[in-house]
């Protein structure tokens, strides 16, 4: 099967997409002569030419108010956010318009649209170009949130983002864009969204993570296991609507969940996860339910040696296996 | 701003008024009665809040004439709309029935703008191509150009027209769309309507221009004031910036001076920030009077036809008020439906 890194899934997957259906476009902030800051659209304005890779001006708001209202007459807009902390401008769009626009209209009126963004830090990129922007969205009815962590996963969940009727927020952790590889079929496939996977089966401790987390989180299951803790891993995949099943199913089995997550602890996602594990499997529970998760500071600071204080890694969780283990 | 009407009688050779625009007798008597229709849906609104049937009101009044005028321009059915919330009579000339409004005031169950979801005003009809109306100001100029965009791609010949308040022109999303409307010429037309008040603000602490219509060069694009009173003229600007959008020439910012005859809404007292010969004289800038007698000076209404438009607005009004009142509220079990396209969270 032939390897890929994970940027070039995601584009051989957009390429693909856009071949496929002509009401396809993409929009966003260089994305056409240059092919995007990070090369993920690189050659697509060249197949597709200016009408449908569309290099717009520095408004993230229009880049998804646009792709809202072309959306509504019939196309389906592939727009990205040059990094996911520029989003914010957009901000409005999604909360009041995209993610209502079925519920208020009574279903009359979807958004069809996919806006994608790379996020996440331990690239030097300082506060402003390393944050973890998801917890603002899955907190959002009506906003479908996908975080990959494989190159197989990135290609078919992103086929199923575009080809869904509703708003898909597609976050792509940046350090992972050519760090990670792995096979991708040829041809075509889907991932569905609203499935997470076991990406590592284990029996005493259960780690939930997604995206460069899911990865870290292997890895200290690896060396765990040398330790003799068997660990099993749940890659979410997709934040919202979650699949509880898998997760409580792991859960219940293990009776310990440790979450992991790069943004900021206090109120990210993993608190989400938490709530539902402790309000809903409870009675399989012989330890806390722990996270590991970013420091409670309003950016991912520049410096080598601030940033890996800042970053979660393999060793910060498997500290927090071994703790948790020990109840 | 004021129209002076013609009041002598019409020589038989006279042209009719918008006979330059290609408007003729039938078309102007269909012009008036949805003016005079939006009105008297607006009124029986603020009838039926003060009567505590319905528990809020936005109101349209002092728009009406403008915004037939300019909505008359579209191809209805074909191009679309991203309507305000006072876009009333938008909406009625655009397609809707005094029924569709009727029944968003009472937010029944089968209220097409939203299922009885949202507050009333938040009008929108996806078989009228009406895009639903949100709060939070000016979001909508850019779905109108997302569609002006999208009309452009797939080659559907659509013009797009929104509109707003000049208080929602402050607001970041317009710079955002008319910049990116213009620099791709897209077929989007942007209608504000000036009524001198962002609810209590009035416009000199809004703008430091007389007119919203100067920023337009700002963008390379027609920006166009119209007396709002004056219906014809609102037509005729329409019809040039809507031919002009499908023939691929770009964008144009339509200002039209409204005046605003009610308070912002149900919830508010105009009389505290607005003196009472000001709005004494405001009424004077009111398009419904001024239309009726510039089609009555010009041969084309007379009273008994008045009367009769009056009578069958009544009608219709009774009838859309009696409709909605009779109609089931939404019924809680639903209320989770539509968060998705697949239903709710965890049904897929």
């Amino acid at each position: 099967m032939p390897v890929r890194t994970f940027i070039e899934a995601i584009r051989d997957g957009l390429a693909e997409e856009m071949r496929r259906d002509p009401t396809t476009i993409v929009l966003g902030e260089d994305v056409g002569r240059k092919g995007g800051v990070f090369l993920v659209t690189d050659g697509l304005r060249d197949e597709f030419g200016d009408a449908r890779v569309i290099d717009t001006p520095l408004t993230e708001s229009m880049i998804v108010g646009t792709s809202i209202g072309a959306a509504v007459n019939g196309l389906r807009p592939i727009a990205e956010i040059q990094f996911a902390d520029f989003i914010f401008p957009a901000f409005n769009q999604i909360l009041s318009e995209a993610a209502r626009m079925r519920y208020r209209s009574n279903n009359a009126l979807g958004v069809p649209m996919t806006i994608r963004a790379p996020y996440g830090g331990g690239v030097h990129g300082a506060l402003y170009h390393s944050q973890s922007v998801e917890a603002f969205f899955t907190h959002i009815p009506g906003l479908k949130v996908v975080i990959p962590s494989t190159p197989y996963d990135a290609k078919g969940l992103l086929r199923s983002s575009i080809r869904n009727d509703d708003p898909v927020l597609f976050f792509e952790h940046k350090k992972m864009y050519r760090s990670v590889r792995g096979e991708v079929p040829d041809g075509e496939y889907t991932v569905p969204l609203g499935r997470a996977q076991v990406t590592r089966v284990g029996s005493r401790l259960t780690v939930v993570a997604y995206g460069l987390m899911a990865h870290y989180a292997l890895e200290a299951a690896d060396r765990a296991a040398e330790e003799g803790i068997s660990v099993e891993v749940v890659d979410v995949r997709t934040l919202r609507p979650l699949d509880r099943d898998t997760l409580l199913s792991s859960v219940r089995k293990t009776g310990k969940c440790l979450v992991v997550y790069e943004d900021n602890k206090f109120g990210g996602y993993g608190a989400e996860i938490a709530a539902i594990v402790a309000e809903e499997a409870f009675e399989y529970l012989d330890g806390p339910v722990t996270r590991v998760a970013g420091p409670d500071v309003p950016g991912v600071p520049y410096n080598h040696v601030l940033e890996d204080w800042f970053m979660v890694n393999p060793d910060k969780i498997l500290a927090a296996v071994r703790t948790l283990a020990a109840y | 701003m004021a129209v002076t009407p013609r009041m002598s009688n019409p020589l038989p050779n006279d042209p009719l008024p918008g006979a330059d625009v290609g408007l003729d007798r039938a078309e102007l008597v269909a012009m008036y009665r949805m003016v005079a229709l939006a009105r008297a849906i607006d009124e029986r609104m603020w009838i039926l809040n003060r009567a505590g049937r319905i528990p809020f009101v936005i109101s349209g009044q002092g728009h009406e004439g403008a915004q037939v005028g300019i909505t008359w321009a579209l191809q209805r059915g074909h191009d679309w709309i991203a309507p305000f919330y006072r876009s009333i009579a938008t909406c009625l000339t655009f397609g809707m029935s005094a029924r569709d409004m009727m029944t968003a005031q009472y937010a029944t169950a089968n209220d097409p703008s939203s299922g009885g979801r949202q507050m009333p005003g938040h009008y929108g009809h996806p078989s009228h191509n009406i895009v639903s109306v949100s709060s939070p100001v000016a979001t909508q100029i850019l779905h109108a150009v997302g569609i002006a965009l999208a009309a452009r791609i797939r080659g559907t010949g659509q013009v797009a027209m929104t509109f707003m308040g000049e208080g929602s022109s402050n607001q970041g999303d317009v710079h955002e769309g008319l910049n990116f409307a213009a620099i791709h010429r897209l077929p989007f037309v942007l209608v504000v309507e000036n009524n001198g008040y962002a609810i209590s603000v009035p416009s000199a602490m809004e703008l430091a221009l007389p007119d919203v219509a100067a920023r337009a060069a700002g963008y390379g694009i027609p920006g166009v004031v119209v007396d709002g009173a004056d219906v014809l003229a609102c037509y005729r600007a329409s019809k040039v910036a809507v031919d002009r959008a499908r023939r691929g020439e770009g964008p144009t910012l339509i200002e039209a001076k409204v005046t605003r005859l009610t308070g912002h809404s149900s919830d508010d007292q105009q009389t505290k920030y607005r003196a009472a010969d000001e709005l004494s004289a405001e009424r004077g800038r009111d398009a419904l009077p001024h239309f009726r007698e510039e089609l009555r000076a010009a041969g084309v209404l007379d009273d008994e036809t008045i009367a009769r438009i009056d009578a069958e607005n009544r009608v219709a009004v009774d009838d859309a008020t009696e409709y909605a009142e009779a109609q089931p509220d939404p019924d809680p079990a639903t209320a989770l439906d539509h968060v998705f396209v697949e239903g709710v969270e965890g049904s897929f």
